[in-house]
C-alpha cells in the first residue's frame, strides 16, 4: 500500500523480525518481569543519595540558609545553578515530544516516553530549589497572588522570580498531562494483559478506562497535536523566563539579550545529552536494542553537535560584544571569567560545551555508543559549570572592588545536589519498572513504514495488507461464533489486493525440522504435484523456504500444525491428504 | 427489545482499512472500531465528523489570556498602583512589557489544561471508570469492528465479513440499548 510507503534512503527504525505483538511484548517485558539485582543495587545507591540530600535540607530549613557557602556578594549559587540546570535537562523531553512531533520526526517515537518522563522528574528537582534556597519557605505560599486578610495584599508581576513560578508550574503540569494522556493506551494495553488482580487494579486506575475507540483516537491524535504546539512555544518561554532572571538584572556578565536564546540552546543541548546517557543504559538493560537503534543515538548526537554549536557561537557573541561594548565592567567580566580565581571553571566549562561537541561532526565518533554515552556526560558537566560561570563569576567581582568577595559551598550545597539526582533516579528507575518506557501505541502505527521486518517485505514487492497478523496471536481459521459455539469457516479473501500471510516466525522452526533448500546445488521440485497442493498453496510453500518433496516428505504432525499456524488456511488440510506419504512417493521415483 | 451486534475482529490495520470501506459500500452500520493504535484515516473511512476539540483550545486560550489581563491591570494598576523599581504603574499598557511573561503562560496553561479536561469529559476517561473495549485483544494487535445486527441475517452478515479479511465474529447480544 502507497500509506506506508517510505524513501529507501531511510533507514529502519525498528530492527529485528518484529510485528505488532512482538512491541506489546517487548514494552511489557520490563513491566511484568521482576528487578534484578542489579536495579536494587543502583535503586538502593540513589535512594541513599536522596535520604542524605532531604536531610541536608532539613538541616539547611531549620539551621538557616547560613549553612550554605553563599555570603552578602554571592547570594545565588548552587542554589541557582541547580535550578536552572535541572530545568535546563528538563527541556529535552518537551523538545523530543513537542517539537519532533511537529516536525514528524518518526525517530522520536521510541525516546519520547522516556525523554519526557525525565523532563517530569528533573523538572520536579528544580522545582525544589526555589524554596529551599529561600530564607523563610513556610511563607512559599505568599507567591501566589491570592486574596488574603493583610487588605488583599497582592504579589508585584515585575519579577522575573514570580514569573517563574508561573512558568515552571504551567510548564510541570502542562508537560505532566500531555505525558499522561499518551500514556493511557500503554496502560490500557497493560490492564488487558495483566493476570494478577493487583496489577489488574493498579493500570485499570492509571489507564482512566482507555477502551481505543475510533473517535477517541481521532480526538488523542488532535490533542497530541495541540499540545506539542502549546509545548513548543511554552518550553522556549519557560527557559527564557529562566534567563531573564539574569538577563533582566544590571550585573554585567548578566545582562545581556543574548540569553534567551542562548539559554534555550543550552537546555536542548545538556537535555539531549541526559537523555543520551539514560537511553544508552536503557536499551541494553531493558533490551530495547531493536527500538532505540544506534541511528536513534546518531541523530541525538547530531542535535547534541547543532546545539552545542549555537551554544559556542553565543560564547563568540558574549565575548565580541564585550569588547565592541566598550563598557569596562563588562570586560572585566569576562577577562575575569578567563583568567580570574574561577579560571579552571570557565575553562571546564569551554573545554566541555565547545570542543566536546565537535566531535560528533564525525561518523565514527557519532555512531559509537561507548564515545556517545562518554560525550553525553561530559556535556552535562559542562552545562553544570556554564551556570555556576555565569552565577557566580558575574557576582563574585563587580561594581564595587570593596565588595568583591569568594565563594565555596559547603557540604550542605553538596549535599542537596547530591540529593536531587538521587531524587531523580530513584523516581527514574521506579518509572523503568512500572510505566510503559516506549510508546508502543505511536511505535505500532510506524512499524509499517519504518520497520525492518515491513521494509524488507514492501522491498521485495510484497503487500503490506494482512502482513500485521502474528502467528501466535491470530493463527488458524476463521472463526464464526452466532449462536454460543464456535464453527470454523475458510478464510477466501475477496480483495483488491492478495493477503500474503508473510511470516517468518514459525518458519524458521519448520525450516530447521525439514531442511533448507539450497539454490545452488538443488532444484525445485513441482510441488503441485502432490494431491491437496494448488498453485497459491505452493507459493506459500516456496515463501516458506520449502521447494523440495525431500521436505515436504519430513513434515510431521508437528510440522503441519505450525504450517497451518503460519499460512492460516486451510487447516488439516495437509495431514489428510498425506502430503508427507505422497511426496515421499514422488521423491523416490 | 434485545439489541444484538456483530463484532467482527481483524488483525492486520490494511485489512481493517479495506473492510471498512467494503462495509460502508455494503451500507452497513459501524457502530464502533476499537484498535490498539490510531489507524490514519481511520475516522474518513468510517465517516466520522472531525473533531472541533482544536477549536476549544484556542477559546481556553482566550480565556486565560483574559484572565491574565484582569488579574495584572487590577492587582497592578487599579489596587495598588505603587512604584516598584521606577516601573510606571500609570496604565497597563506603560507596564506592558514586564506582563507579556505572566500573559503567555497563562494563556498556555489555560489553553492545555482546559483541553485536556475537555478530551477526557468527551471522551469519558477518568481515574475509575472502567474499561470498554469488548476484547481485551484490541489493546494488543487486535481490531474490533462492530457492527449493528439488527434486522439482518447474522449468517449472512458473517459470510459476508469473512470475505472481508475477518478473522473471528461473534454475534453478541447488547443490553446497553
Amino acid at each position: 500500500m502507497m500509506a506506508h510507503y517510505e524513501a529507501p534512503i531511510r533507514r529502519p527504525l525498528v530492527t529485528g523480525d518484529k510485528t505488532y505483538h512482538d512491541v506489546t511484548l517487548d514494552v511489557v517485558a520490563p513491566v511484568e518481569g521482576r528487578a534484578n539485582k542489579h536495579w536494587w543495587i543502583v535503586f538502593g545507591i540513589a535512594l541513599t543519595a536522596f535520604l542524605w540530600g532531604i536531610g541536608c535540607i532539613i538541616y539547611t530549613i531549620t539551621n538557616g540558609i547560613g549553612s550554605w557557602g553563599l555570603n552578602k556578594t554571592v547570594n545565588w549559587a548552587w542554589d541557582i545553578t541547580n535550578f536552572v540546570w535541572w530545568v535546563g535537562i528538563g527541556h529535552a523531553g518537551t523538545l523530543i515530544s513537542a517539537v519532533l512531533l511537529l516536525f514528524r520526526q518518526k525517530w522520536r517515537m521510541a525516546i519520547n516516553r522516556s525523554a519526557e518522563a525525565m523532563t517530569i522528574f528533573s523538572v520536579v528537582q528544580a522545582g525544589l530549589f526555589p524554596i529551599i534556597h529561600m530564607g523563610r519557605p513556610w511563607l512559599a505560599y505568599w507567591v501566589l497572588p491570592i486574596p488574603n486578610q493583610f487588605g488583599s495584599l497582592w504579589v508585584n508581576f515585575n519579577s522575573p522570580l514570580l514569573w517563574d513560578v508561573f512558568a515552571i508550574s504551567t510548564y510541570l503540569s502542562v508537560s505532566l498531562v500531555f505525558w499522561w494522556t499518551g500514556l493511557l493506551p500503554d496502560f490500557a494495553m497493560i490492564r488487558d494483559r495483566a493476570v494478577k488482580p493487583f496489577q489488574k487494579k493498579i493500570y485499570s486506575l492509571l489507564s482512566f478506562g482507555w477502551s481505543g475507540r475510533a473517535k477517541d483516537w481521532q480526538r488523542f491524535e488532535e490533542v497530541s497535536l495541540v499540545l506539542a504546539g502549546l509545548a513548543t512555544p511554552l518550553v522556549l518561554s519557560v527557559h527564557t523566563i529562566v534567563s531573564f532572571d539574569f538577563a533582566t538584572s544590571v550585573i554585567p556578565g548578566w545582562h545581556t539579550t543574548i540569553f534567551p536564546p542562548y539559554f534555550v540552546a543550552g537546555a536542548v543541548f545538556s537535555g539531549f545529552a541526559m537523555v543520551n546517557t539514560l537511553l544508552i543504559v536503557m536499551r541494553k538493560v531493558s533490551n530495547l536494542e531493536a527500538y532505540i537503534t544506534i541511528q536513534h543515538i546518531e541523530l541525538m548526537n547530531i542535535v547534541i553537535m547543532i546545539t552545542g554549536s549555537i551554544v559556542g557561537v553565543a560564547y563568540i557573541t558574549e565575548l565580541f560584544m564585550a569588547w565592541y561594548s566598550g563598557v569596562e565592567y563588562e570586560q572585566y567580566a569576562f577577562l575575569n571569567r578567563a583568567t580570574g580565581p574561577y579560571a579552571w571553571s570557565y575553562w571546564a566549562m569551554m573545554t566541555c560545551n565547545v570542543f566536546s561537541p565537535q566531535f560528533m561532526w564525525f561518523p565514527k565518533l557519532r555512531r559509537s555508543i561507548m564515545f556517545s554515552f562518554f560525550i553525553s556526560i561530559v556535556v552535562n558537566i559542562g552545562m553544570w559549570f556554564e551556570r555556576f560561570v555565569i552565577i557566580v563569576t558575574s557576582l563574585h567581582r563587580d561594581y564595587l572592588p570593596s565588595s568583591w568577595s569568594m565563594f565555596s559551598p559547603t557540604f550542605v550545597d553538596i549535599g542537596i545536589f547530591i540529593g536531587t539526582i538521587g531524587f531523580f533516579f530513584v523516581l527514574f528507575l521506579l518509572y523503568a519498572r512500572t510505566f510503559p518506557v516506549i510508546a508502543q501505541a505511536e511505535v505500532k502505527t510506524i512499524m509499517k513504514s519504518s520497520g525492518e521486518r515491513y521494509k524488507k517485505l514492501r522491498e521485495s514487492g510484497q503487500s503490506l495488507v494482512g502482513s500485521g497478523a502474528d502467528p501466535r496471536t491470530s493463527g488458524g481459521p476463521v472463526k464464526i461464533n452466532l449462536d454460543g459455539h464456535y464453527q470454523a469457516a475458510q478464510a477466501e479473501v475477496v480483495s483488491d489486493e492478495p493477503m500474503i500471510p508473510e511470516d517468518t516466525h514459525g518458519n524458521d522452526v519448520l525450516i530447521n525440522s525439514l531442511g533448507a533448500f539450497d539454490a545452488a546445488t538443488q532444484k525445485a521440485d513441482d510441488l503441485q504435484k502432490v494431491n491437496g497442493i494448488g498453485p497459491k498453496m505452493e507459493e506459500k510453500l516456496n515463501q516458506l523456504g520449502i521447494y523440495t518433496f525431500a521436505q515436504v516428505a519430513r513434515m510431521t504432525k508437528a510440522d503441519y500444525d505450525l504450517l497451518d499456524s503460519i499460512t492460516g488456511s486451510f487447516p488439516g488440510r495437509a495431514e489428510r491428504d498425506d502430503w508427507a506419504g505422497q511426496a515421499a512417493t514422488l521423491n523416490n521415483n | 427489545m434485545a439489541h444484538s451486534v456483530i463484532h467482527a475482529i481483524y488483525t492486520d490495520d490494511d485489512v481493517l482499512m479495506n473492510a471498512v470501506k467494503e462495509v460502508k459500500k455494503k451500507h452497513l452500520h459501524i457502530n464502533e472500531i476499537y484498535s490498539p493504535f490510531p489507524v490514519h484515516g481511520l475516522d474518513k473511512a468510517m465517516g466520522l465528523a472531525p473533531t472541533r476539540i482544536a477549536i476549544t483550545a484556542f477559546m481556553y486560550g482566550c480565556l486565560g489570556l483574559t484572565v491574565a489581563i484582569v488579574m495584572m491591570n487590577f492587582i497592578m494598576i487599579e489596587d495598588w498602583p505603587q512604584d516598584i523599581g521606577g516601573k510606571p504603574s500609570f496604565s497597563y499598557i506603560e507596564n506592558m512589557p514586564a506582563f507579556v511573561p505572566i500573559m503567555f503562560e497563562l494563556t498556555v496553561f489555560f489553553a492545555a489544561h482546559l483541553m485536556v479536561i475537555t478530551f477526557y469529559m468527551r471522551s469519558k476517561l477518568w481515574p475509575f471508570k472502567k474499561a470498554e473495549n469488548p476484547d481485551l485483544r484490541t489493546t494488543d494487535d487486535h481490531f474490533l469492528m462492530e457492527i449493528d445486527a439488527d434486522g439482518q441475517n447474522a449468517q449472512e452478515l458473517a459470510d459476508f465479513l469473512v470475505t472481508t479479511g475477518a478473522t473471528e465474529i461473534n454475534l453478541v447480544a447488547n443490553e446497553e440499548a
